[in-house]
């Protein structure tokens, strides 16, 4: 057995104790949260390397075989999830040591713990324990959303609190329901019983699989479940907002997983149960994200409406369910999750400089280095939407060629083209609001110097910078991409190697 | 039994649910309070409602009551007083800061 499994999930966990022991000093906290996040980057990366053969890595907790105990197991998706998060971490952690860290305190320990619970959530195989992970991420987000304290912050969070607890309530519901039909909560075991269940008992698992889609769609910011996400991302500090960008992306691996292992081609009598709802679902959020997004009155709350529209669009790709749809989708999930980052961050520092005025759309006075931030803005805008040369091009492009085979194909594209024309419009009349409607400074600008400058732009530069190497990288990760949506669309190699001890046969 | 057990849970989940979309936070509160009550009884009569039955490990015996979701519950109880609790504190403060209870900070008397 492969301990290294485990790791990912108990180093953050470790870290987050440890960083409890240095009697609240920052520099302590600040030293040991970086050599975390840089750790589990290296155990991350390790990992991807492992399965990058198409092993499918299970780790049995307290060695009690499977379906009897609690399993982790370490596939492609899996991998790939937990390099994503590590990456975002790392550079969301960067920024937060400018100031955001300092706010309040247990900064650290609380990212610590929210790492602790994606990286459980993305390896977990067991059903009961993907919702312990979900509250253990919930808990500390809810800790993370509300650190520095302010009274929008705390409105926003109640409602963060009250629409995530009503979610963990239906996922027990939810589960509760599999394991009195089916006796099991082991993913791979469900699968297996999924497929064999008897027709008086089908349409109790298609009510607990749709209420297990309702739960993951809300975690997601799917269409009719989104609209917690606007209000927590906007009032949240930056940092969090940042690493906030993967908690949605969490909903959608949950149904990616849900929807290929245990509803996939091969289930039986509840076979392609989530089929007619995701992909509808998707394309509306796409729209609704776009339209949000320019209706904002706000910088922050147009960020937090693409992030909206970036779940849309994952989920799009991801509702085609052939293989190339699902690479696609596996291929934008990086990029759309590093952009978003990204344009939280450049909006906070746009925000820092705009005085009163703050990260309301109306015209002001020329900020300080109005020309390299208005430049880093474009880059990012051109990365949010999805415009050529960078890696949201290649994510939409393959995506779009995936929808060709798909008898809806017309409304994807349809769909999915207009809400980037409308993406395209929002940011380029914000972007021409923010940097070329400015009227003249009230008082001299002096120019700030370079190095400061440098210091504090580095993690949005480094965010995009990765969207540049997902770009140059495009061939060998695509093909990655695709391996993994093989994986997923072929369950009978998940149960086998978690059903049969010692890895595939 | 399980009739009166199903209504039970059925009637706490309304009760819950109609308590959870009241508009001031503490009838809020309760409403997540009863949600969280009515799941874990769901989750503890999903190992079905058996009486004098014995633990899993007994030779001879065919019936037996399963323990795996009382582990389950016992689980979910934690989480979910947890959760009520940070909820009440998070609620309090909300009424510090925005001088009201309602749950959109918005005063009508």
């Amino acid at each position: 057995m492969n301990h290294w499994v485990i790791a990912p999930v108990l180093w953050p966990w470790l870290a987050g104790i440890l960083l409890l022991l240095g009697h609240g000093s920052l520099a302590w906290q600040r030293g040991v949260s970086v050599v975390a996040v840089a750790g589990q980057l290296g155990l991350a990366l390790a990992l991807a390397a492992e399965v990058s053969d198409g092993r499918m890595l299970v780790y049995t907790l307290g060695n009690w075989p499977a379906p009897f105990g609690i399993v982790l197991v370490a596939d492609r998706l899996a991998a790939w999830m937990l390099v994503t998060t590590a990456f975002l971490a790392f550079f969301a952690l960067w920024y937060a040591l400018r100031g955001d860290d300092a706010a309040g305190s247990h900064f650290h320990t609380l990212f610590q713990f929210e790492l602790f619970g994606l990286n459980g959530a993305f390896l977990t195989g067991d059903l009961f324990n993907l919702f312990v992970f979900f509250e253990i991420l919930l808990i500390a987000s809810y800790g993370l959303l509300l650190h520095g304290g302010g009274r929008k912050r705390t409105r926003a969070g109640l409602h963060f609190v009250t629409v995530n607890l009503i979610g963990s309530i239906f996922f027990l519901f939810a589960a509760g329901t599999f394991y009195g039909i089916l006796g099991t909560l082991n993913l791979a075991d469900l699968a297996r019983k999924v497929a064999a269940v008897s027709p008086e008992n089908a349409p109790l698992v298609r009510v607990a699989g749709l209420l297990l889609f309702a739960v993951f769609a809300l975690k997601a910011a799917l269409l009719p479940f989104y609209l917690w996400l606007p209000e927590a991302y906007a009032h949240t500090s930056a940092s969090v907002a940042a690493l906030f960008a993967i908690m949605t992306k969490v909903g959608a691996y949950s149904i990616l997983r849900v929807d290929t292992l245990l509803f996939g081609a091969d289930a039986g009598l509840v076979a392609g149960l989530l089929e007619p709802w995701l992909l509808p679902m998707a394309l509306a959020t796409l729209l609704v994200g776009m339209v949000g997004a320019l209706a904002s009155t706000r910088l922050r709350q147009q960020a937090a409406y693409l992030v909206v529209a970036s779940v849309g669009s994952l989920l799009t790709a991801f509702g085609l369910g052939s293989v190339s749809g699902i690479a696609a989708g596996l291929y934008y999930l990086p990029h759309t999750t590093f952009a978003t980052a990204a344009l939280f961050l450049l909006a906070d520092r746009i925000t820092q400089r705009r005085g009163d005025l703050g990260d309301r759309l109306d015209p002001g006075p020329t900020i300080v280095s109005a020309g390299i931030l208005g430049g880093l803005f474009f880059v990012t805008t051109v990365a949010v939407v999805g415009l050529p040369p960078l890696s949201g091009f290649l994510g939409k492009f393959l995506t779009l060629r995936a929808a060709l085979a798909h008898p809806w194909w017309s409304w994807i594209m349809a769909t999915v083209l207009s809400a980037g024309l409308i993406g395209v419009i929002t940011l380029a009349r914000t972007g021409s609001l923010l940097f070329y409607q400015a009227s003249p400074p009230t008082a001299d600008l002096t120019p700030e110097p370079g190095v400061a400058l440098a210091r504090e732009l580095a993690p949005i530069v480094g965010l995009l910078l990765l969207g540049l190497a997902l770009t140059v990288a495009a061939g060998v990760l695509e093909h990655g991409a695709r391996a993994s949506a093989e994986q997923l669309l072929q369950p009978q190699r998940y149960i086998q190697a978690v059903l049969k001890p010692g890895g595939e046969p | 039994m399980e009739l009166l057990f199903a209504l039970l849970v059925g009637a706490l989940t309304a009760g819950g649910i109609y308590l959870a979309l009241r508009a001031r936070t503490f009838p809020m509160v309760l409403g997540l309070t009863l949600l969280s009550y009515a799941v874990n009884l769901f989750l503890f009569a999903m190992g079905r409602l058996t009486i004098g039955q014995p633990p899993v490990i007994v030779p001879g015996v065919s019936g037996y009551a399963d323990p795996l979701p009382q582990a389950l519950v016992l689980t979910a109880i934690v989480i979910s007083f947890a959760m009520t609790a940070f909820v009440i504190v998070l609620a309090l403060k909300a009424r510090a800061e925005m001088g009201n209870d309602h749950v959109d900070g918005l005063h009508r008397p």
